[in-house]
């Protein structure tokens, strides 16, 4: 196996190190191989690029701000950079990529989208594009998470789109991955299938971390506007998939001075036996199409993981942060779901925002990282992740909290 | 030499091959339905390993998989129940399934285990064929197993070749891009088959996916060397009490 010349970049069958691939089914062939050979050409096309940016500047609301959270930066003893990524159309960064994939799938002449949601997060951005260019659109669902995300699917379905339960398996996100990716096999001419995260078979981890991309390319120059430099010493994001985190991290994978801190969801801890945290509890195997890091029992059953954040609850991780985690060049840690809902409510009163439950693990890590009053972690932190008086710490901001609200609720009544 | 070699030089139409779950409905129907499949004149046995992902495979597949892992069925538990089952079955037995069970049983380990008891040949669905090349190949060829390619209608003309130059066996056709268990034109699936047939190719011919009967089962056979029945019988064993019962009637209803 040959190793990628960059963490950006993987090579040619799409593997970043050891992982990644495209371990997929002769049916899914045809489609994967039309999209691999066509991504790039056509997302660096500068009449694709133009309608690209368009879209983001005038109907997502890009840029978003960086912004310096003074009072959060007083409290950690540091200087806090916020990523704005709530405050994109549909409240989070997932509306990045299915822009690209939108305009990607209008010019491969593919009249129908699919897409698998967990939360309803990237449902909702799905629904939202195929909306904008009047595309049928066709979201698998876990049944399990409809009931448990009701404003989720009434959003999907007054956008147009058909949302359908995935009562196979755990009826979960896993299990609606599963059945977008036989809905593909079983329409293979006409689908373009828009993954919402950088998971699934080469192309799509790249495909989706370059859509991503966008997040790192603008905190370059918002933060040399703010402080001369370009580079921060560190860059904080939850990964579930991993989407956002691949966005946040993108233009600084080959800076070797910018520490990247990825936080995963420790559940009601690491080895509570209710965790979602892949690193720590993974092993190398396959899952929807690409070898990586995945929870799963000694027979190679996959696990059901446990978040109290849906849109962490993935029992994998993109090939992109598996790599980085074996490779040293990422910093993994995980919060617990009490730890988040913490951070968050902490969040809403130092600084009037409200983030969503999966943004709010990236800030809880600041706990463990602060130079102040660091929390003992139940892994062992870098010394270089730690953070000092003089780091200057971006935090992506993945997505705002309103979808949580009935999470918040419950945990206000319980205190 | 091999029994899939074998059969294919003893019998040229007609081969029926036919799926079931290992360890479904019971833990310990394995045998019996593989022993009933083959006193029932079937030809060849494709045993699945169940899989809680199993992404080529329809719903009724995925269930017996789900009822399979329930039941407490692994592959070190396969290898336990077959161990000596050459005793009584004779016929060809591929084992089919995914990825990553096999990896987490370790490869090499795996392949030396299918063939010490002895299986024939293996069906890895999520195997494409780049990893085949590069990796896995010579170590399913160092334990002569026989590894068996899948084609669509969507696979062009020179890759279906390139399938056909790997693969060892067989060919597996399947009859629509499509998950298992699921309705089929049966006349793109004859024009397909027809291209396939005018190909010459190296291997024999299977075709799979959407063969449930007599009818279709004899359509297929008109322009390969056989077919394969797995959801259909997967449903004949459903809510039976008497597989070996249910498994002789469904055969003798597909023969006859």
């Amino acid at each position: 196996m040959t190793n990628s010349t960059t963490y950006q970049q993987p090579n040619a069958q799409g593997y970043y190190g050891k992982f990644g691939g495209a371990y997929i089914p002769e049916m899914l062939h045809r489609n994967v191989e039309e999209l691999r050979s066509k991504y790039l050409d056509i997302i660096y096309d500068p009449a694709f690029q133009q309608e690209f940016r368009n879209l983001l500047r005038d109907y997502a609301g890009r840029p978003t701000p960086l912004y310096h959270a003074q009072r959060l930066s007083q409290q950690y003893g540091t200087t806090i950079y916020l990523k704005r990524e709530d405050l994109c159309h549909t409240g989070a960064h997932k509306v990045n990529n299915t822009i690209g994939q939108i305009l990607l799938a209008q010019r491969l002449g593919k009249k129908r989208i699919i897409a698998e949601t967990g939360a309803g997060q990237h449902g909702v951005a799905t629904a939202t594009v195929c909306a904008l260019k009047g595309v049928e659109c066709i979201v698998y669902m876990g049944e399990k998470d409809i009931e448990r995300q009701a404003p989720n699917v009434a959003r999907m379905k007054m956008l147009g789109a058909t949302v359908i339960p995935a009562t196979s398996g755990s009826k979960t996100l896993k299990d609606a991955t599963n059945e977008a990716i036989r809905d593909w096999i079983n329409n293979p001419v006409d689908t373009h299938y828009i993954i919402g995260s950088v998971v699934g078979p080469h192309p799509y981890p790249d495909m989706v971390a370059r859509f991503q991309s966008v997040i790192s390319e603008e905190i370059r120059w918002q933060l040399k506007e703010k402080t001369g430099s370009e580079l921060p010493t560190h860059v904080l994001a939850c990964v579930g998939g991993g989407s956002n985190a691949a966005g946040a991290f993108y233009h600084f994978l080959e800076e070797p001075t910018v520490q990247l801190v990825a936080v995963e969801a420790a559940g009601h801890g690491v080895h509570s036996g209710l965790s979602a945290a892949t690193t720590q509890l993974g092993k190398p195997g396959v899952l929807h199409g690409s070898k990586s890091l995945v929870m799963q029992t000694e027979d190679g059953q996959v696990v059901e993981p446990h978040s109290i954040s849906a849109g962490l609850d993935y029992p994998g991780i993109g090939p992109l942060h598996a790599h980085l985690f074996d490779s040293g060049r990422g910093a993994f840690l995980s919060a617990t779901d009490e730890e988040a809902l913490q951070a968050a409510f902490n969040l809403a009163k130092q600084e009037g925002i409200i983030p969503a439950l999966e943004s709010s693990h990236a800030l809880a890590s600041l706990e463990y990282l602060n130079p102040v009053k660091a929390k003992r972690s139940e892994e062992a932190i870098p010394a270089n992740a730690m953070i000092t008086k003089d780091s200057v710490v971006v935090v992506c901001l993945s997505g705002r909290g309103d979808k949580d609200m009935a999470t918040y609720m419950k945990a206000m009544e319980m205190k | 030499m091999n029994r899939i070699s074998d059969l294919f030089q003893r019998k040229k139409n007609n081969i029926l091959n036919v799926y079931c779950t290992a360890g479904y409905p019971q833990l310990n129907s394995t045998l019996p339905v593989m022993k009933a499949l083959q006193d029932s004149g079937v030809d060849m046995i494709e045993l699945g390993m169940p899989y809680s992902d199993p992404l080529a495979d329809g719903p009724v597949i995925q269930a017996s998989s789900s009822k399979a892992l329930a039941n407490g069925m692994t592959i070190a538990t396969l290898f336990e129940q077959l161990r000596g089952f050459r005793q009584q079955i004779h016929v060809p037995v591929i084992l089919m399934g995914y990825m990553n069970p096999v990896l987490q049983y370790g490869f090499e380990k795996f392949c030396q285990h299918a063939a010490d008891v002895p299986v024939d040949g293996l069906i890895l669905p999520d195997l494409p064929e780049y990893e085949y090349e590069n990796e896995y190949g010579a170590i399913i060829q160092r334990y002569g197993l026989k590894f068996i390619f899948l084609v669509t209608p969507e696979t062009s003309e020179e890759r279906i070749r390139r399938l056909d130059s790997l693969s060892t066996g067989f060919l597996y056709a399947v009859s629509s891009s499509s998950t298992t268990g699921k309705d089929k034109d049966m006349h793109a699936v004859n024009s397909y088959l027809q291209r396939l047939q005018d190909l010459q190719l190296k291997n024999p011919v299977l075709v799979g996916f959407g063969i449930k009967d007599k009818a279709t089962f004899r359509q297929a056979c008109e322009h390969a060397n056989g077919a394969i029945i797995g959801t259909a019988f997967i449903k004949a064993l459903e809510n039976t009490p008497d597989v070996e019962g249910a498994t002789k009637k469904f055969i003798t209803d597909i023969k006859n």
